[in-house]
């Protein structure tokens, strides 16, 4: 039986955590994100399911700890806001290196530095771009509602395992912090020993006198394996590429002008649209959801169809660069948007809308 | 008694003494007269005689022991440069029924990773830390480590240690002693067959005390690095006796039997 609540998306996705099968959960405080942790410490998922919550000394022990979890087959996950994300990105490169299956969260806040506390887009390009060193991706998944904090949490673990790859669900503070009706999954039960070593046969789970060792490790000093691993990792985000891309096209049969935003921006866009189309313009919303993959092939065939594009983002403007390679100048492509920890209204949407690109 | 002949003794049915099969067959990738090939030698061995290898997980740290996993021949994770009981602690978590441990050196425990030993130790997990000291960083051509004598020289301290503008060395295995999450500290060495006997029996007391859910062991093993410290093997040897073992006493430092 599906269960509906009320509650706020970082409460929301810890909780479906929990649902998804969860084996641990390895977070250090940090706002606007601390309710995941605090909820999970509330819940004692111990007795529910048997998953493990442990509050580490820092960012980079909880990502680490998530590699030693991952790295045993098992369900982990971590959240952090900004600053925070930063500092895990040497335990990202290594699991993306390793190719650990793991969920994290970013419930974004202004920086750079220790920035602010209030909601912002500003780690597009880390999340999208790699983060840490080295030739990686992650799975990038954007919710724009308390639902898809909830729903992202179960979808990030089954991408993670389906690819062996981290995933990364990157909200923003207002989507961590906001309430709204959620409807939750039935409990899944977290995998067995069976399946672990039946569905993760790479996984360290004790050296059995039927196979070989198992290891994990991202090293391989010998520059020709490595490059043949890097190739691996390369066809692998192709694979991804072709598969998983997913977006939510609003109002765009139609269209003549078009938006692209995500998560935040997204929701105060639809309301921009709404707006625009009472003036009697045709706007319509294009939401990626992963941002990668990016959902290049809609936006380029839309830019076959409008007039304009405009991008709406809490930062100086980070994925307008894939919009335009996604449009390759067909079309005027223009940013809006607000930083600092700031969130637009959808009347200064509609107004950027008319000086940059209606009347631009 | 009959004499055997050289021929009859090399036989395979004759021979008492041989490698474990918890260490694969792929020649060790440490210096000549290092010491760590004889610390993997008696951590294999223990878990041999335990008969745990099936149960237990490693994790190797950076430095001259990455590879670890290529020699050990049990199921190994490699973690970030000082991350070890951080994974560790995971994976124990994770795990309670498996037998998990990091083999450190001392760039990776004491310098880079101090956060996660000490936290590690704070929180009592039940793992083993297998600490290899031999005040230097060999992997990277003998830099300064923070276990590095006053006035010694490193390739990073040319001149030597000076302690007003590099610091003292390190005591970490002192200084996680006093957590009460620790339950049994020790400091051993591997340079003569009877130390050698009781490194292998102090870790066999960790492993013990892994099994029995009594919290973190810790384990230093005090080496040497004839490459880093530019001696013959058998000179770094006495080097370590007469300079490291006063700095480093050898020795239990907490043995909780509670």
């Amino acid at each position: 039986m599906k269960e509906l609540r009320l509650m706020k998306g970082n409460e929301a996705f810890a909780e479906a955590a929990i649902r998804a099968g969860a084996d641990g959960y390895f977070g250090y405080p940090i706002t606007p994100q601390s309710e995941v942790m605090e909820y999970l410490m509330a819940e004692k998922p111990h007795e529910r399911t048997g998953m493990v919550v442990l509050q580490a000394e820092s960012e980079v022990a909880a990502i680490n700890m998530v590699y030693g979890g991952a790295a045993c087959g098992k369900r982990v996950l971590t959240s952090s806001s900004s600053p925070g994300i930063s500092l895990k990105q040497e335990g990202i490169s290594y699991i993306a290196g390793a190719e650990l299956p793991c969920v994290i969260l970013n419930v974004v806040r202004g920086g750079p530095g220790l920035g602010t506390i209030q909601p912002s887009q500003s780690d597009y390009f880390q999340s999208t771009k790699g983060g840490g060193h080295g030739d990686y991706k992650l799975i990038v998944l954007a919710p724009s509602s308390v639902q898809e904090m909830a729903d992202f949490a179960r979808l990030g673990f089954d991408l993670a395992f389906k690819y062996r790859n981290p995933v990364l669900v990157l909200s923003d503070g207002a989507i961590g912090q906001m309430m709204e009706k959620v409807e939750l999954d039935e409990q899944r039960p977290r995998f067995t020993e069976a399946e672990i070593i039946s569905n993760t046969p790479w996984a360290t789970t004790g050296k059995t006198i039927d196979r070989e060792r198992n290891i994990v490790t991202s090293l391989d000093l010998d520059s020709g394996k490595q490059e043949l691993h890097n190739l691996a990792l390369q066809a692998k985000y192709r694979e991804i590429e072709h598969n998983e891309t997913r977006y939510e096209a609003i109002s765009c049969d139609d269209a003549e002008y078009l938006i692209v935003a995500y998560g935040t921006s997204a929701r105060l866009s639809q309301k921009a649209v709404d707006l625009l189309r009472a003036e009697g313009y045709k706007v319509g919303l294009l939401r990626p959801i992963t941002l990668f993959p990016f959902p290049s092939a809609i936006i380029a065939k839309l830019a076959g169809q409008v007039k304009g594009i405009l991008t709406v983002e809490m930062s100086a403007g980070q994925m307008i660069e894939d919009v335009r390679l996604a449009v390759g100048c067909r079309v005027k492509v223009e940013h809006f948007g607000r930083m600092g920890g700031i969130i637009p209204s959808p009347t200064e949407v509609v107004e950027a809308m008319h000086t940059k690109i209606i009347g631009g | 008694m009959a004499l055997i002949s050289k021929e009859e003794i090399r036989k395979p049915e004759n021979l008492i003494y041989k490698k474990t099969p918890l260490l694969t067959d792929k020649p060790l990738s440490y210096c000549p007269g290092c010491g760590h090939g004889t610390a993997h030698r008696i951590v294999m061995e223990v878990l041999e005689e335990m008969g745990i290898q099936d149960k237990t997980i490693g994790i190797a740290p950076v430095g001259c022991s990455v590879l670890a996993y290529e020699f050990m021949n049990i199921d190994m994770q490699q973690a970030a440069h000082g991350r070890a009981p951080a994974v560790a602690t995971a994976v124990k978590r994770l795990n309670p029924d498996k037998f998990v441990f990091t083999y450190q050196g001392d760039g990776d425990l004491a310098a880079i990773g101090t956060a996660e030993t000490i936290h590690a130790c704070n929180r009592g997990e039940n793992i083993v830390i297998i600490f290899i000291n031999n005040g230097i960083y060999g992997m990277t051509g003998g830099q300064m480590a923070p276990t590095t004598l006053p006035g010694m020289k490193s390739s990073t301290s040319p001149y030597g240690r000076d302690v007003h503008t590099m610091g003292n060395p390190l005591k970490i295995t002192e200084l996680i002693a006093q957590l009460p999450g620790t339950i049994y500290v020790t400091r051993q060495a591997v340079h003569t067959p009877g130390n050698v006997r009781k490194t292998k029996k102090a870790v066999r007391k960790a492993f013990e005390n892994q099994k029995l859910n009594k919290g973190l062991s810790f384990v230093e093993i005090v080496s040497n690095c004839n490459s880093g410290w530019k001696m013959a093997p058998v000179k770094s040897n006495e080097w370590m006796v007469e300079n490291m073992f006063p700095y480093y006493p050898l020795g239990d430092i907490k043995v909780n039997e509670d």
